[in-house]
């Protein structure tokens, strides 16, 4: 198990560059016109600005791939869904899979629903791809005013995250060497991984307790107004970069709305 | 700048019922360099946390007074650094250089200083990589090394430091030394828990010994203390210099051959190793860290499976990582470096009798073997307790009785002596050797000098596993 953490791309490329937060927040804006309509057009013109993107944050389309893996599984498994079970069975019929009928609704639901998936997901991805946990904190922080408290210590209790992985293999050997095995019993298996999820939890909970005793010992429980060490800027480009994705979240709506295929979630 | 007066000084954690630490008068002078010694539970650590601002007044119940430079600690809070024993749960940030600003933004330090004394710190403990160096690719010592330039970056005028190699192997406890020796000056005063004093003793010019029932047994220059205190000192389990550890040479020749490694390895952690555990034989594993030393311990131990090469049983069909884990807690047992990874139950009495019920052992014969264990290993007291409430040394010890109760022929260690004091140590060395007579085979993975000097019969020693590549200086 590894966990997608570091960022993956290249660094100076002139949108990989902007604050977080802007980047954060053109993602959102970007994104959230794209839940108002069930239309397949709206999300695919929004992937396709997507892509075209890609560059301007330094990411490579295999890099993206690697990382985005996961939701594939996810359109697999909603292509199975609504074959199987949407209630819409109208349109032309196209085909039957045993008692299934597949129709034109069928495949245009099931379409609108996968390029959804993947046209809500992409911007977060790339944003996380392309920024540092740190810078991020920091934007928080510093930009948006978030409190310390929360966002430098989610950013601690981050770092502790990959300890986990490690701790887990010790405590399912420390398990067998203590006579405690599954064998092929699904029910023994579910309690064995039950048991040592909550051995994993209360470690996790004891180290936590120690990091947060170690972090206000060196001040973080302080009174005193934080400074920064890292200056975060939110300029005009970053600004540029927010109204720019609003822009264009809103104008694949349009586009939809225009062409006739708009299909509002409510009513 | 820091003077430090308790004045019958006492704290006990809300819902105990005993005193943490009691009647402790004291007055450490600015510039003082104390060696706080006590053995475990007399409450060095909760003074150390006293004196950090560390005990929040409604976690519990105070007698007396403590005061840095005249002010209650909770308020001398800026003036006070101290550094704890694990380096993992200390660092905050993923950069070397930002965890050692957190503490500066913290206190407010302006953002045009921060950076000079971030360097500087860095210098002052002789770390020698870049800033942007990642906090997770140091090794132990260097992330504590790290920690504690955090800590001096604030300029504590009072700084403790808890155990501070307790959690590192042998060269990371120097690196820790060695950067305190060069970091230290007259400008602050030093406090320091270490069982190990002769390692901390070219550090400090006072010794406070605190009395298990309260109040300070000792006080004074580290020759006079431990002239009049020495003995009754090393029996509490402080290891005071001077007093030899007993030698357990085997009584008769290794038997039969228990488990065989032939060339087995793991990627990118153990390179190819053969050897051979033999019944009636304390075989000791040495070699540096990274050698895959714990890694090999995990393979005997039939916990891990070779990505090469192989390991076998004589008399078994199947290497043991295939093996039924019951079987195998009949066949080896394995002792793990964090005792509480193995904790699996609420009772002492009951992670005791867990091996032998999985074995189906009569309930007459578990209870007999449980009963048998707690005496042996004087643990007969603490049968109701919790086991994650126990001491180090008492945990070490039930976690070996664990292995014992299934009665396995080997017994696999990985660092058992590791952070134990000296009575723990010489009770755990006293029952390694016992039970290789008996004809027990005994592994240990260990860096403990001491320990393959008074019970190994024969050491096998891991060479490097290959490097990686030079790592970058901080400065030309």
């Amino acid at each position: 198990m590894t966990l997608a953490l570091e960022p993956v791309a290249d660094p100076t490329a002139p949108l990989a560059r902007r604050n977080p937060v802007a980047k954060l927040g053109a993602a959102l804006l970007f994104s959230m016109p794209l839940i108002a309509t069930l239309d397949p057009l709206t999300p695919a013109i929004a992937l396709a600005v997507e892509l075209c993107t890609l560059p301007f944050f330094g990411v490579r389309l295999g890099v993206l791939a690697r990382r985005a893996w996961p939701l594939t599984l996810a359109a697999a498994g909603i292509l199975v869904t609504m074959v199987l079970f949407a209630a819409d069975r109208t349109g032309s019929h196209l085909l039957s899979v045993g008692p299934f009928d597949i129709t034109t609704g069928v495949v245009a639901g099931a379409l609108g629903l996968v390029l959804r998936v993947f046209a809500v997901a992409l911007p977060g991805i790339i944003v996380f791809a392309t920024t540092d946990p740190t810078d991020l904190a920091d934007a928080l922080v510093q930009n948006v005013k978030a409190p310390a408290r929360f966002a430098i210590g989610a950013l601690a209790a981050f770092r502790l995250i990959p300890l986990l992985t490690e701790e887990w293999q010790m405590l399912t050997m420390a398990r067998r060497a203590r006579g405690i095995d599954a064998g092929r019993n699904p029910l023994a298996k579910l309690r064995l991984f039950a048991s040592t999820a909550f051995a994993l939890l209360v470690g996790a909970l004891r180290r936590g307790g120690r990091l947060a005793t170690a972090m206000d010992a060196r001040g973080f429980d302080s009174t005193t107004p934080r400074t920064y060490a890292r200056r975060q800027h939110f300029t005009k480009a970053d600004a540029a970069l927010v109204v720019g994705a609003g822009v264009l979240g809103a104008a694949a709506l349009t586009t939809s709305i225009l062409a006739g295929v708009f299909n509002p979630i409510l009513g | 700048m820091a003077e430090v007066v308790l004045r019958d000084f006492g704290w006990r954690h809300a819902g105990r019922r005993s005193w943490a630490v009691r009647g402790v008068d004291l007055h450490i002078r600015h510039g003082e360099r104390v060696l706080l010694l006590g053995p475990s539970g007399a409450g060095k650590s909760t003074l150390l946390a006293a004196l950090a601002g560390l005990l929040p007044e409604d976690s519990g119940e105070a007698e007396g007074t403590v005061e840095i430079d005249g002010l209650d600690p909770r308020k001398a809070h800026d003036g006070v650094g101290l550094l704890f024993q694990d380096p993992q749960t200390q660092l905050v940030m993923a950069r070397s250089g930002d965890d050692v600003a957190f503490g500066l933004e913290n206190r407010g330090v302006p953002a045009g200083e921060i950076w000079p004394r971030v360097s500087d710190a860095l210098d002052r403990v002789g770390f020698p990589y870049p800033i942007t160096r990642a906090t997770s690719a140091l090794s132990g010592g260097e992330q504590q090394r790290l920690a504690l330039a955090g800590v001096l970056a604030l300029r504590p005028g009072l700084v403790l430091l808890d155990e501070p190699t307790a959690n590192l192997d042998p060269a990371g406890g120097d690196l820790i030394r060695e950067a305190v020796a060069r970091a230290r000056d007259r400008d602050s005063t030093l406090i320091v828990v270490e069982h190990r004093v002769a390692e901390a003793l070219p550090l400090i010019d006072r010794v406070v010994v605190l009395a298990p029932g309260g109040g300070v047994a000792a006080d004074g220059a580290p020759e006079v203390v431990f002239a009049g205190h020495g003995p009754s000192l090393a029996g509490q389990g402080v290891w005071v210099p001077g007093y030899p550890l007993p030698r357990h040479p085997a009584a008769a020749a290794p038997g039969d051959d228990l488990v065989r490694a032939h060339s087995a390895a793991f990627r990118h952690r153990l390179s190819a190793a053969s050897m051979t555990a033999r019944a009636g034989e304390a075989l000791a594993v040495t070699g540096p860290n990274g050698a895959g030393k714990s890694t090999l311990a995990l393979m005997l131990g039939g916990l891990l499976a070779p990505t090469t090469g192989r390991i076998d049983v004589p008399g078994e069909a199947k290497p043991p990582h295939r093996w039924r884990a019951a079987h195998l807690t009949s066949r080896i047992g394995s002792v793990f470096q964090t005792a509480e990874h193995q904790f699996v139950t609420s009772r002492v009495a009951d992670e005791l009798a867990l091996g032998p019920r999985r074995l189906r052992r009569s309930p007459a014969q578990v209870a007999a073997t449980v009963d048998d264990l707690l005496a042996r290993l004087r643990l007969t007291a603490l049968a109701e307790a919790n086991p994650y409430t126990l001491s180090g040394g008492e945990a070490r010890r039930l976690s070996v009785a664990t292995a014992l109760a299934t009665a396995p022929r080997l017994l696999v260690l990985d660092e058992p002596t590791f952070g134990q004091d000296r009575r723990t140590w010489i009770e755990l060395v006293a029952l390694l050797a016992a039970l290789r007579d008996e004809g027990h085979g005994i592994v240990a993975v260990t860096h403990d000098d001491a320990f393959v000097t008074s019970l190994a019969d024969r050491v096998h020693h891991l060479g490097p596993t290959p490097a990686p590549g030079p790592l970058p200086r901080r400065r030309p």
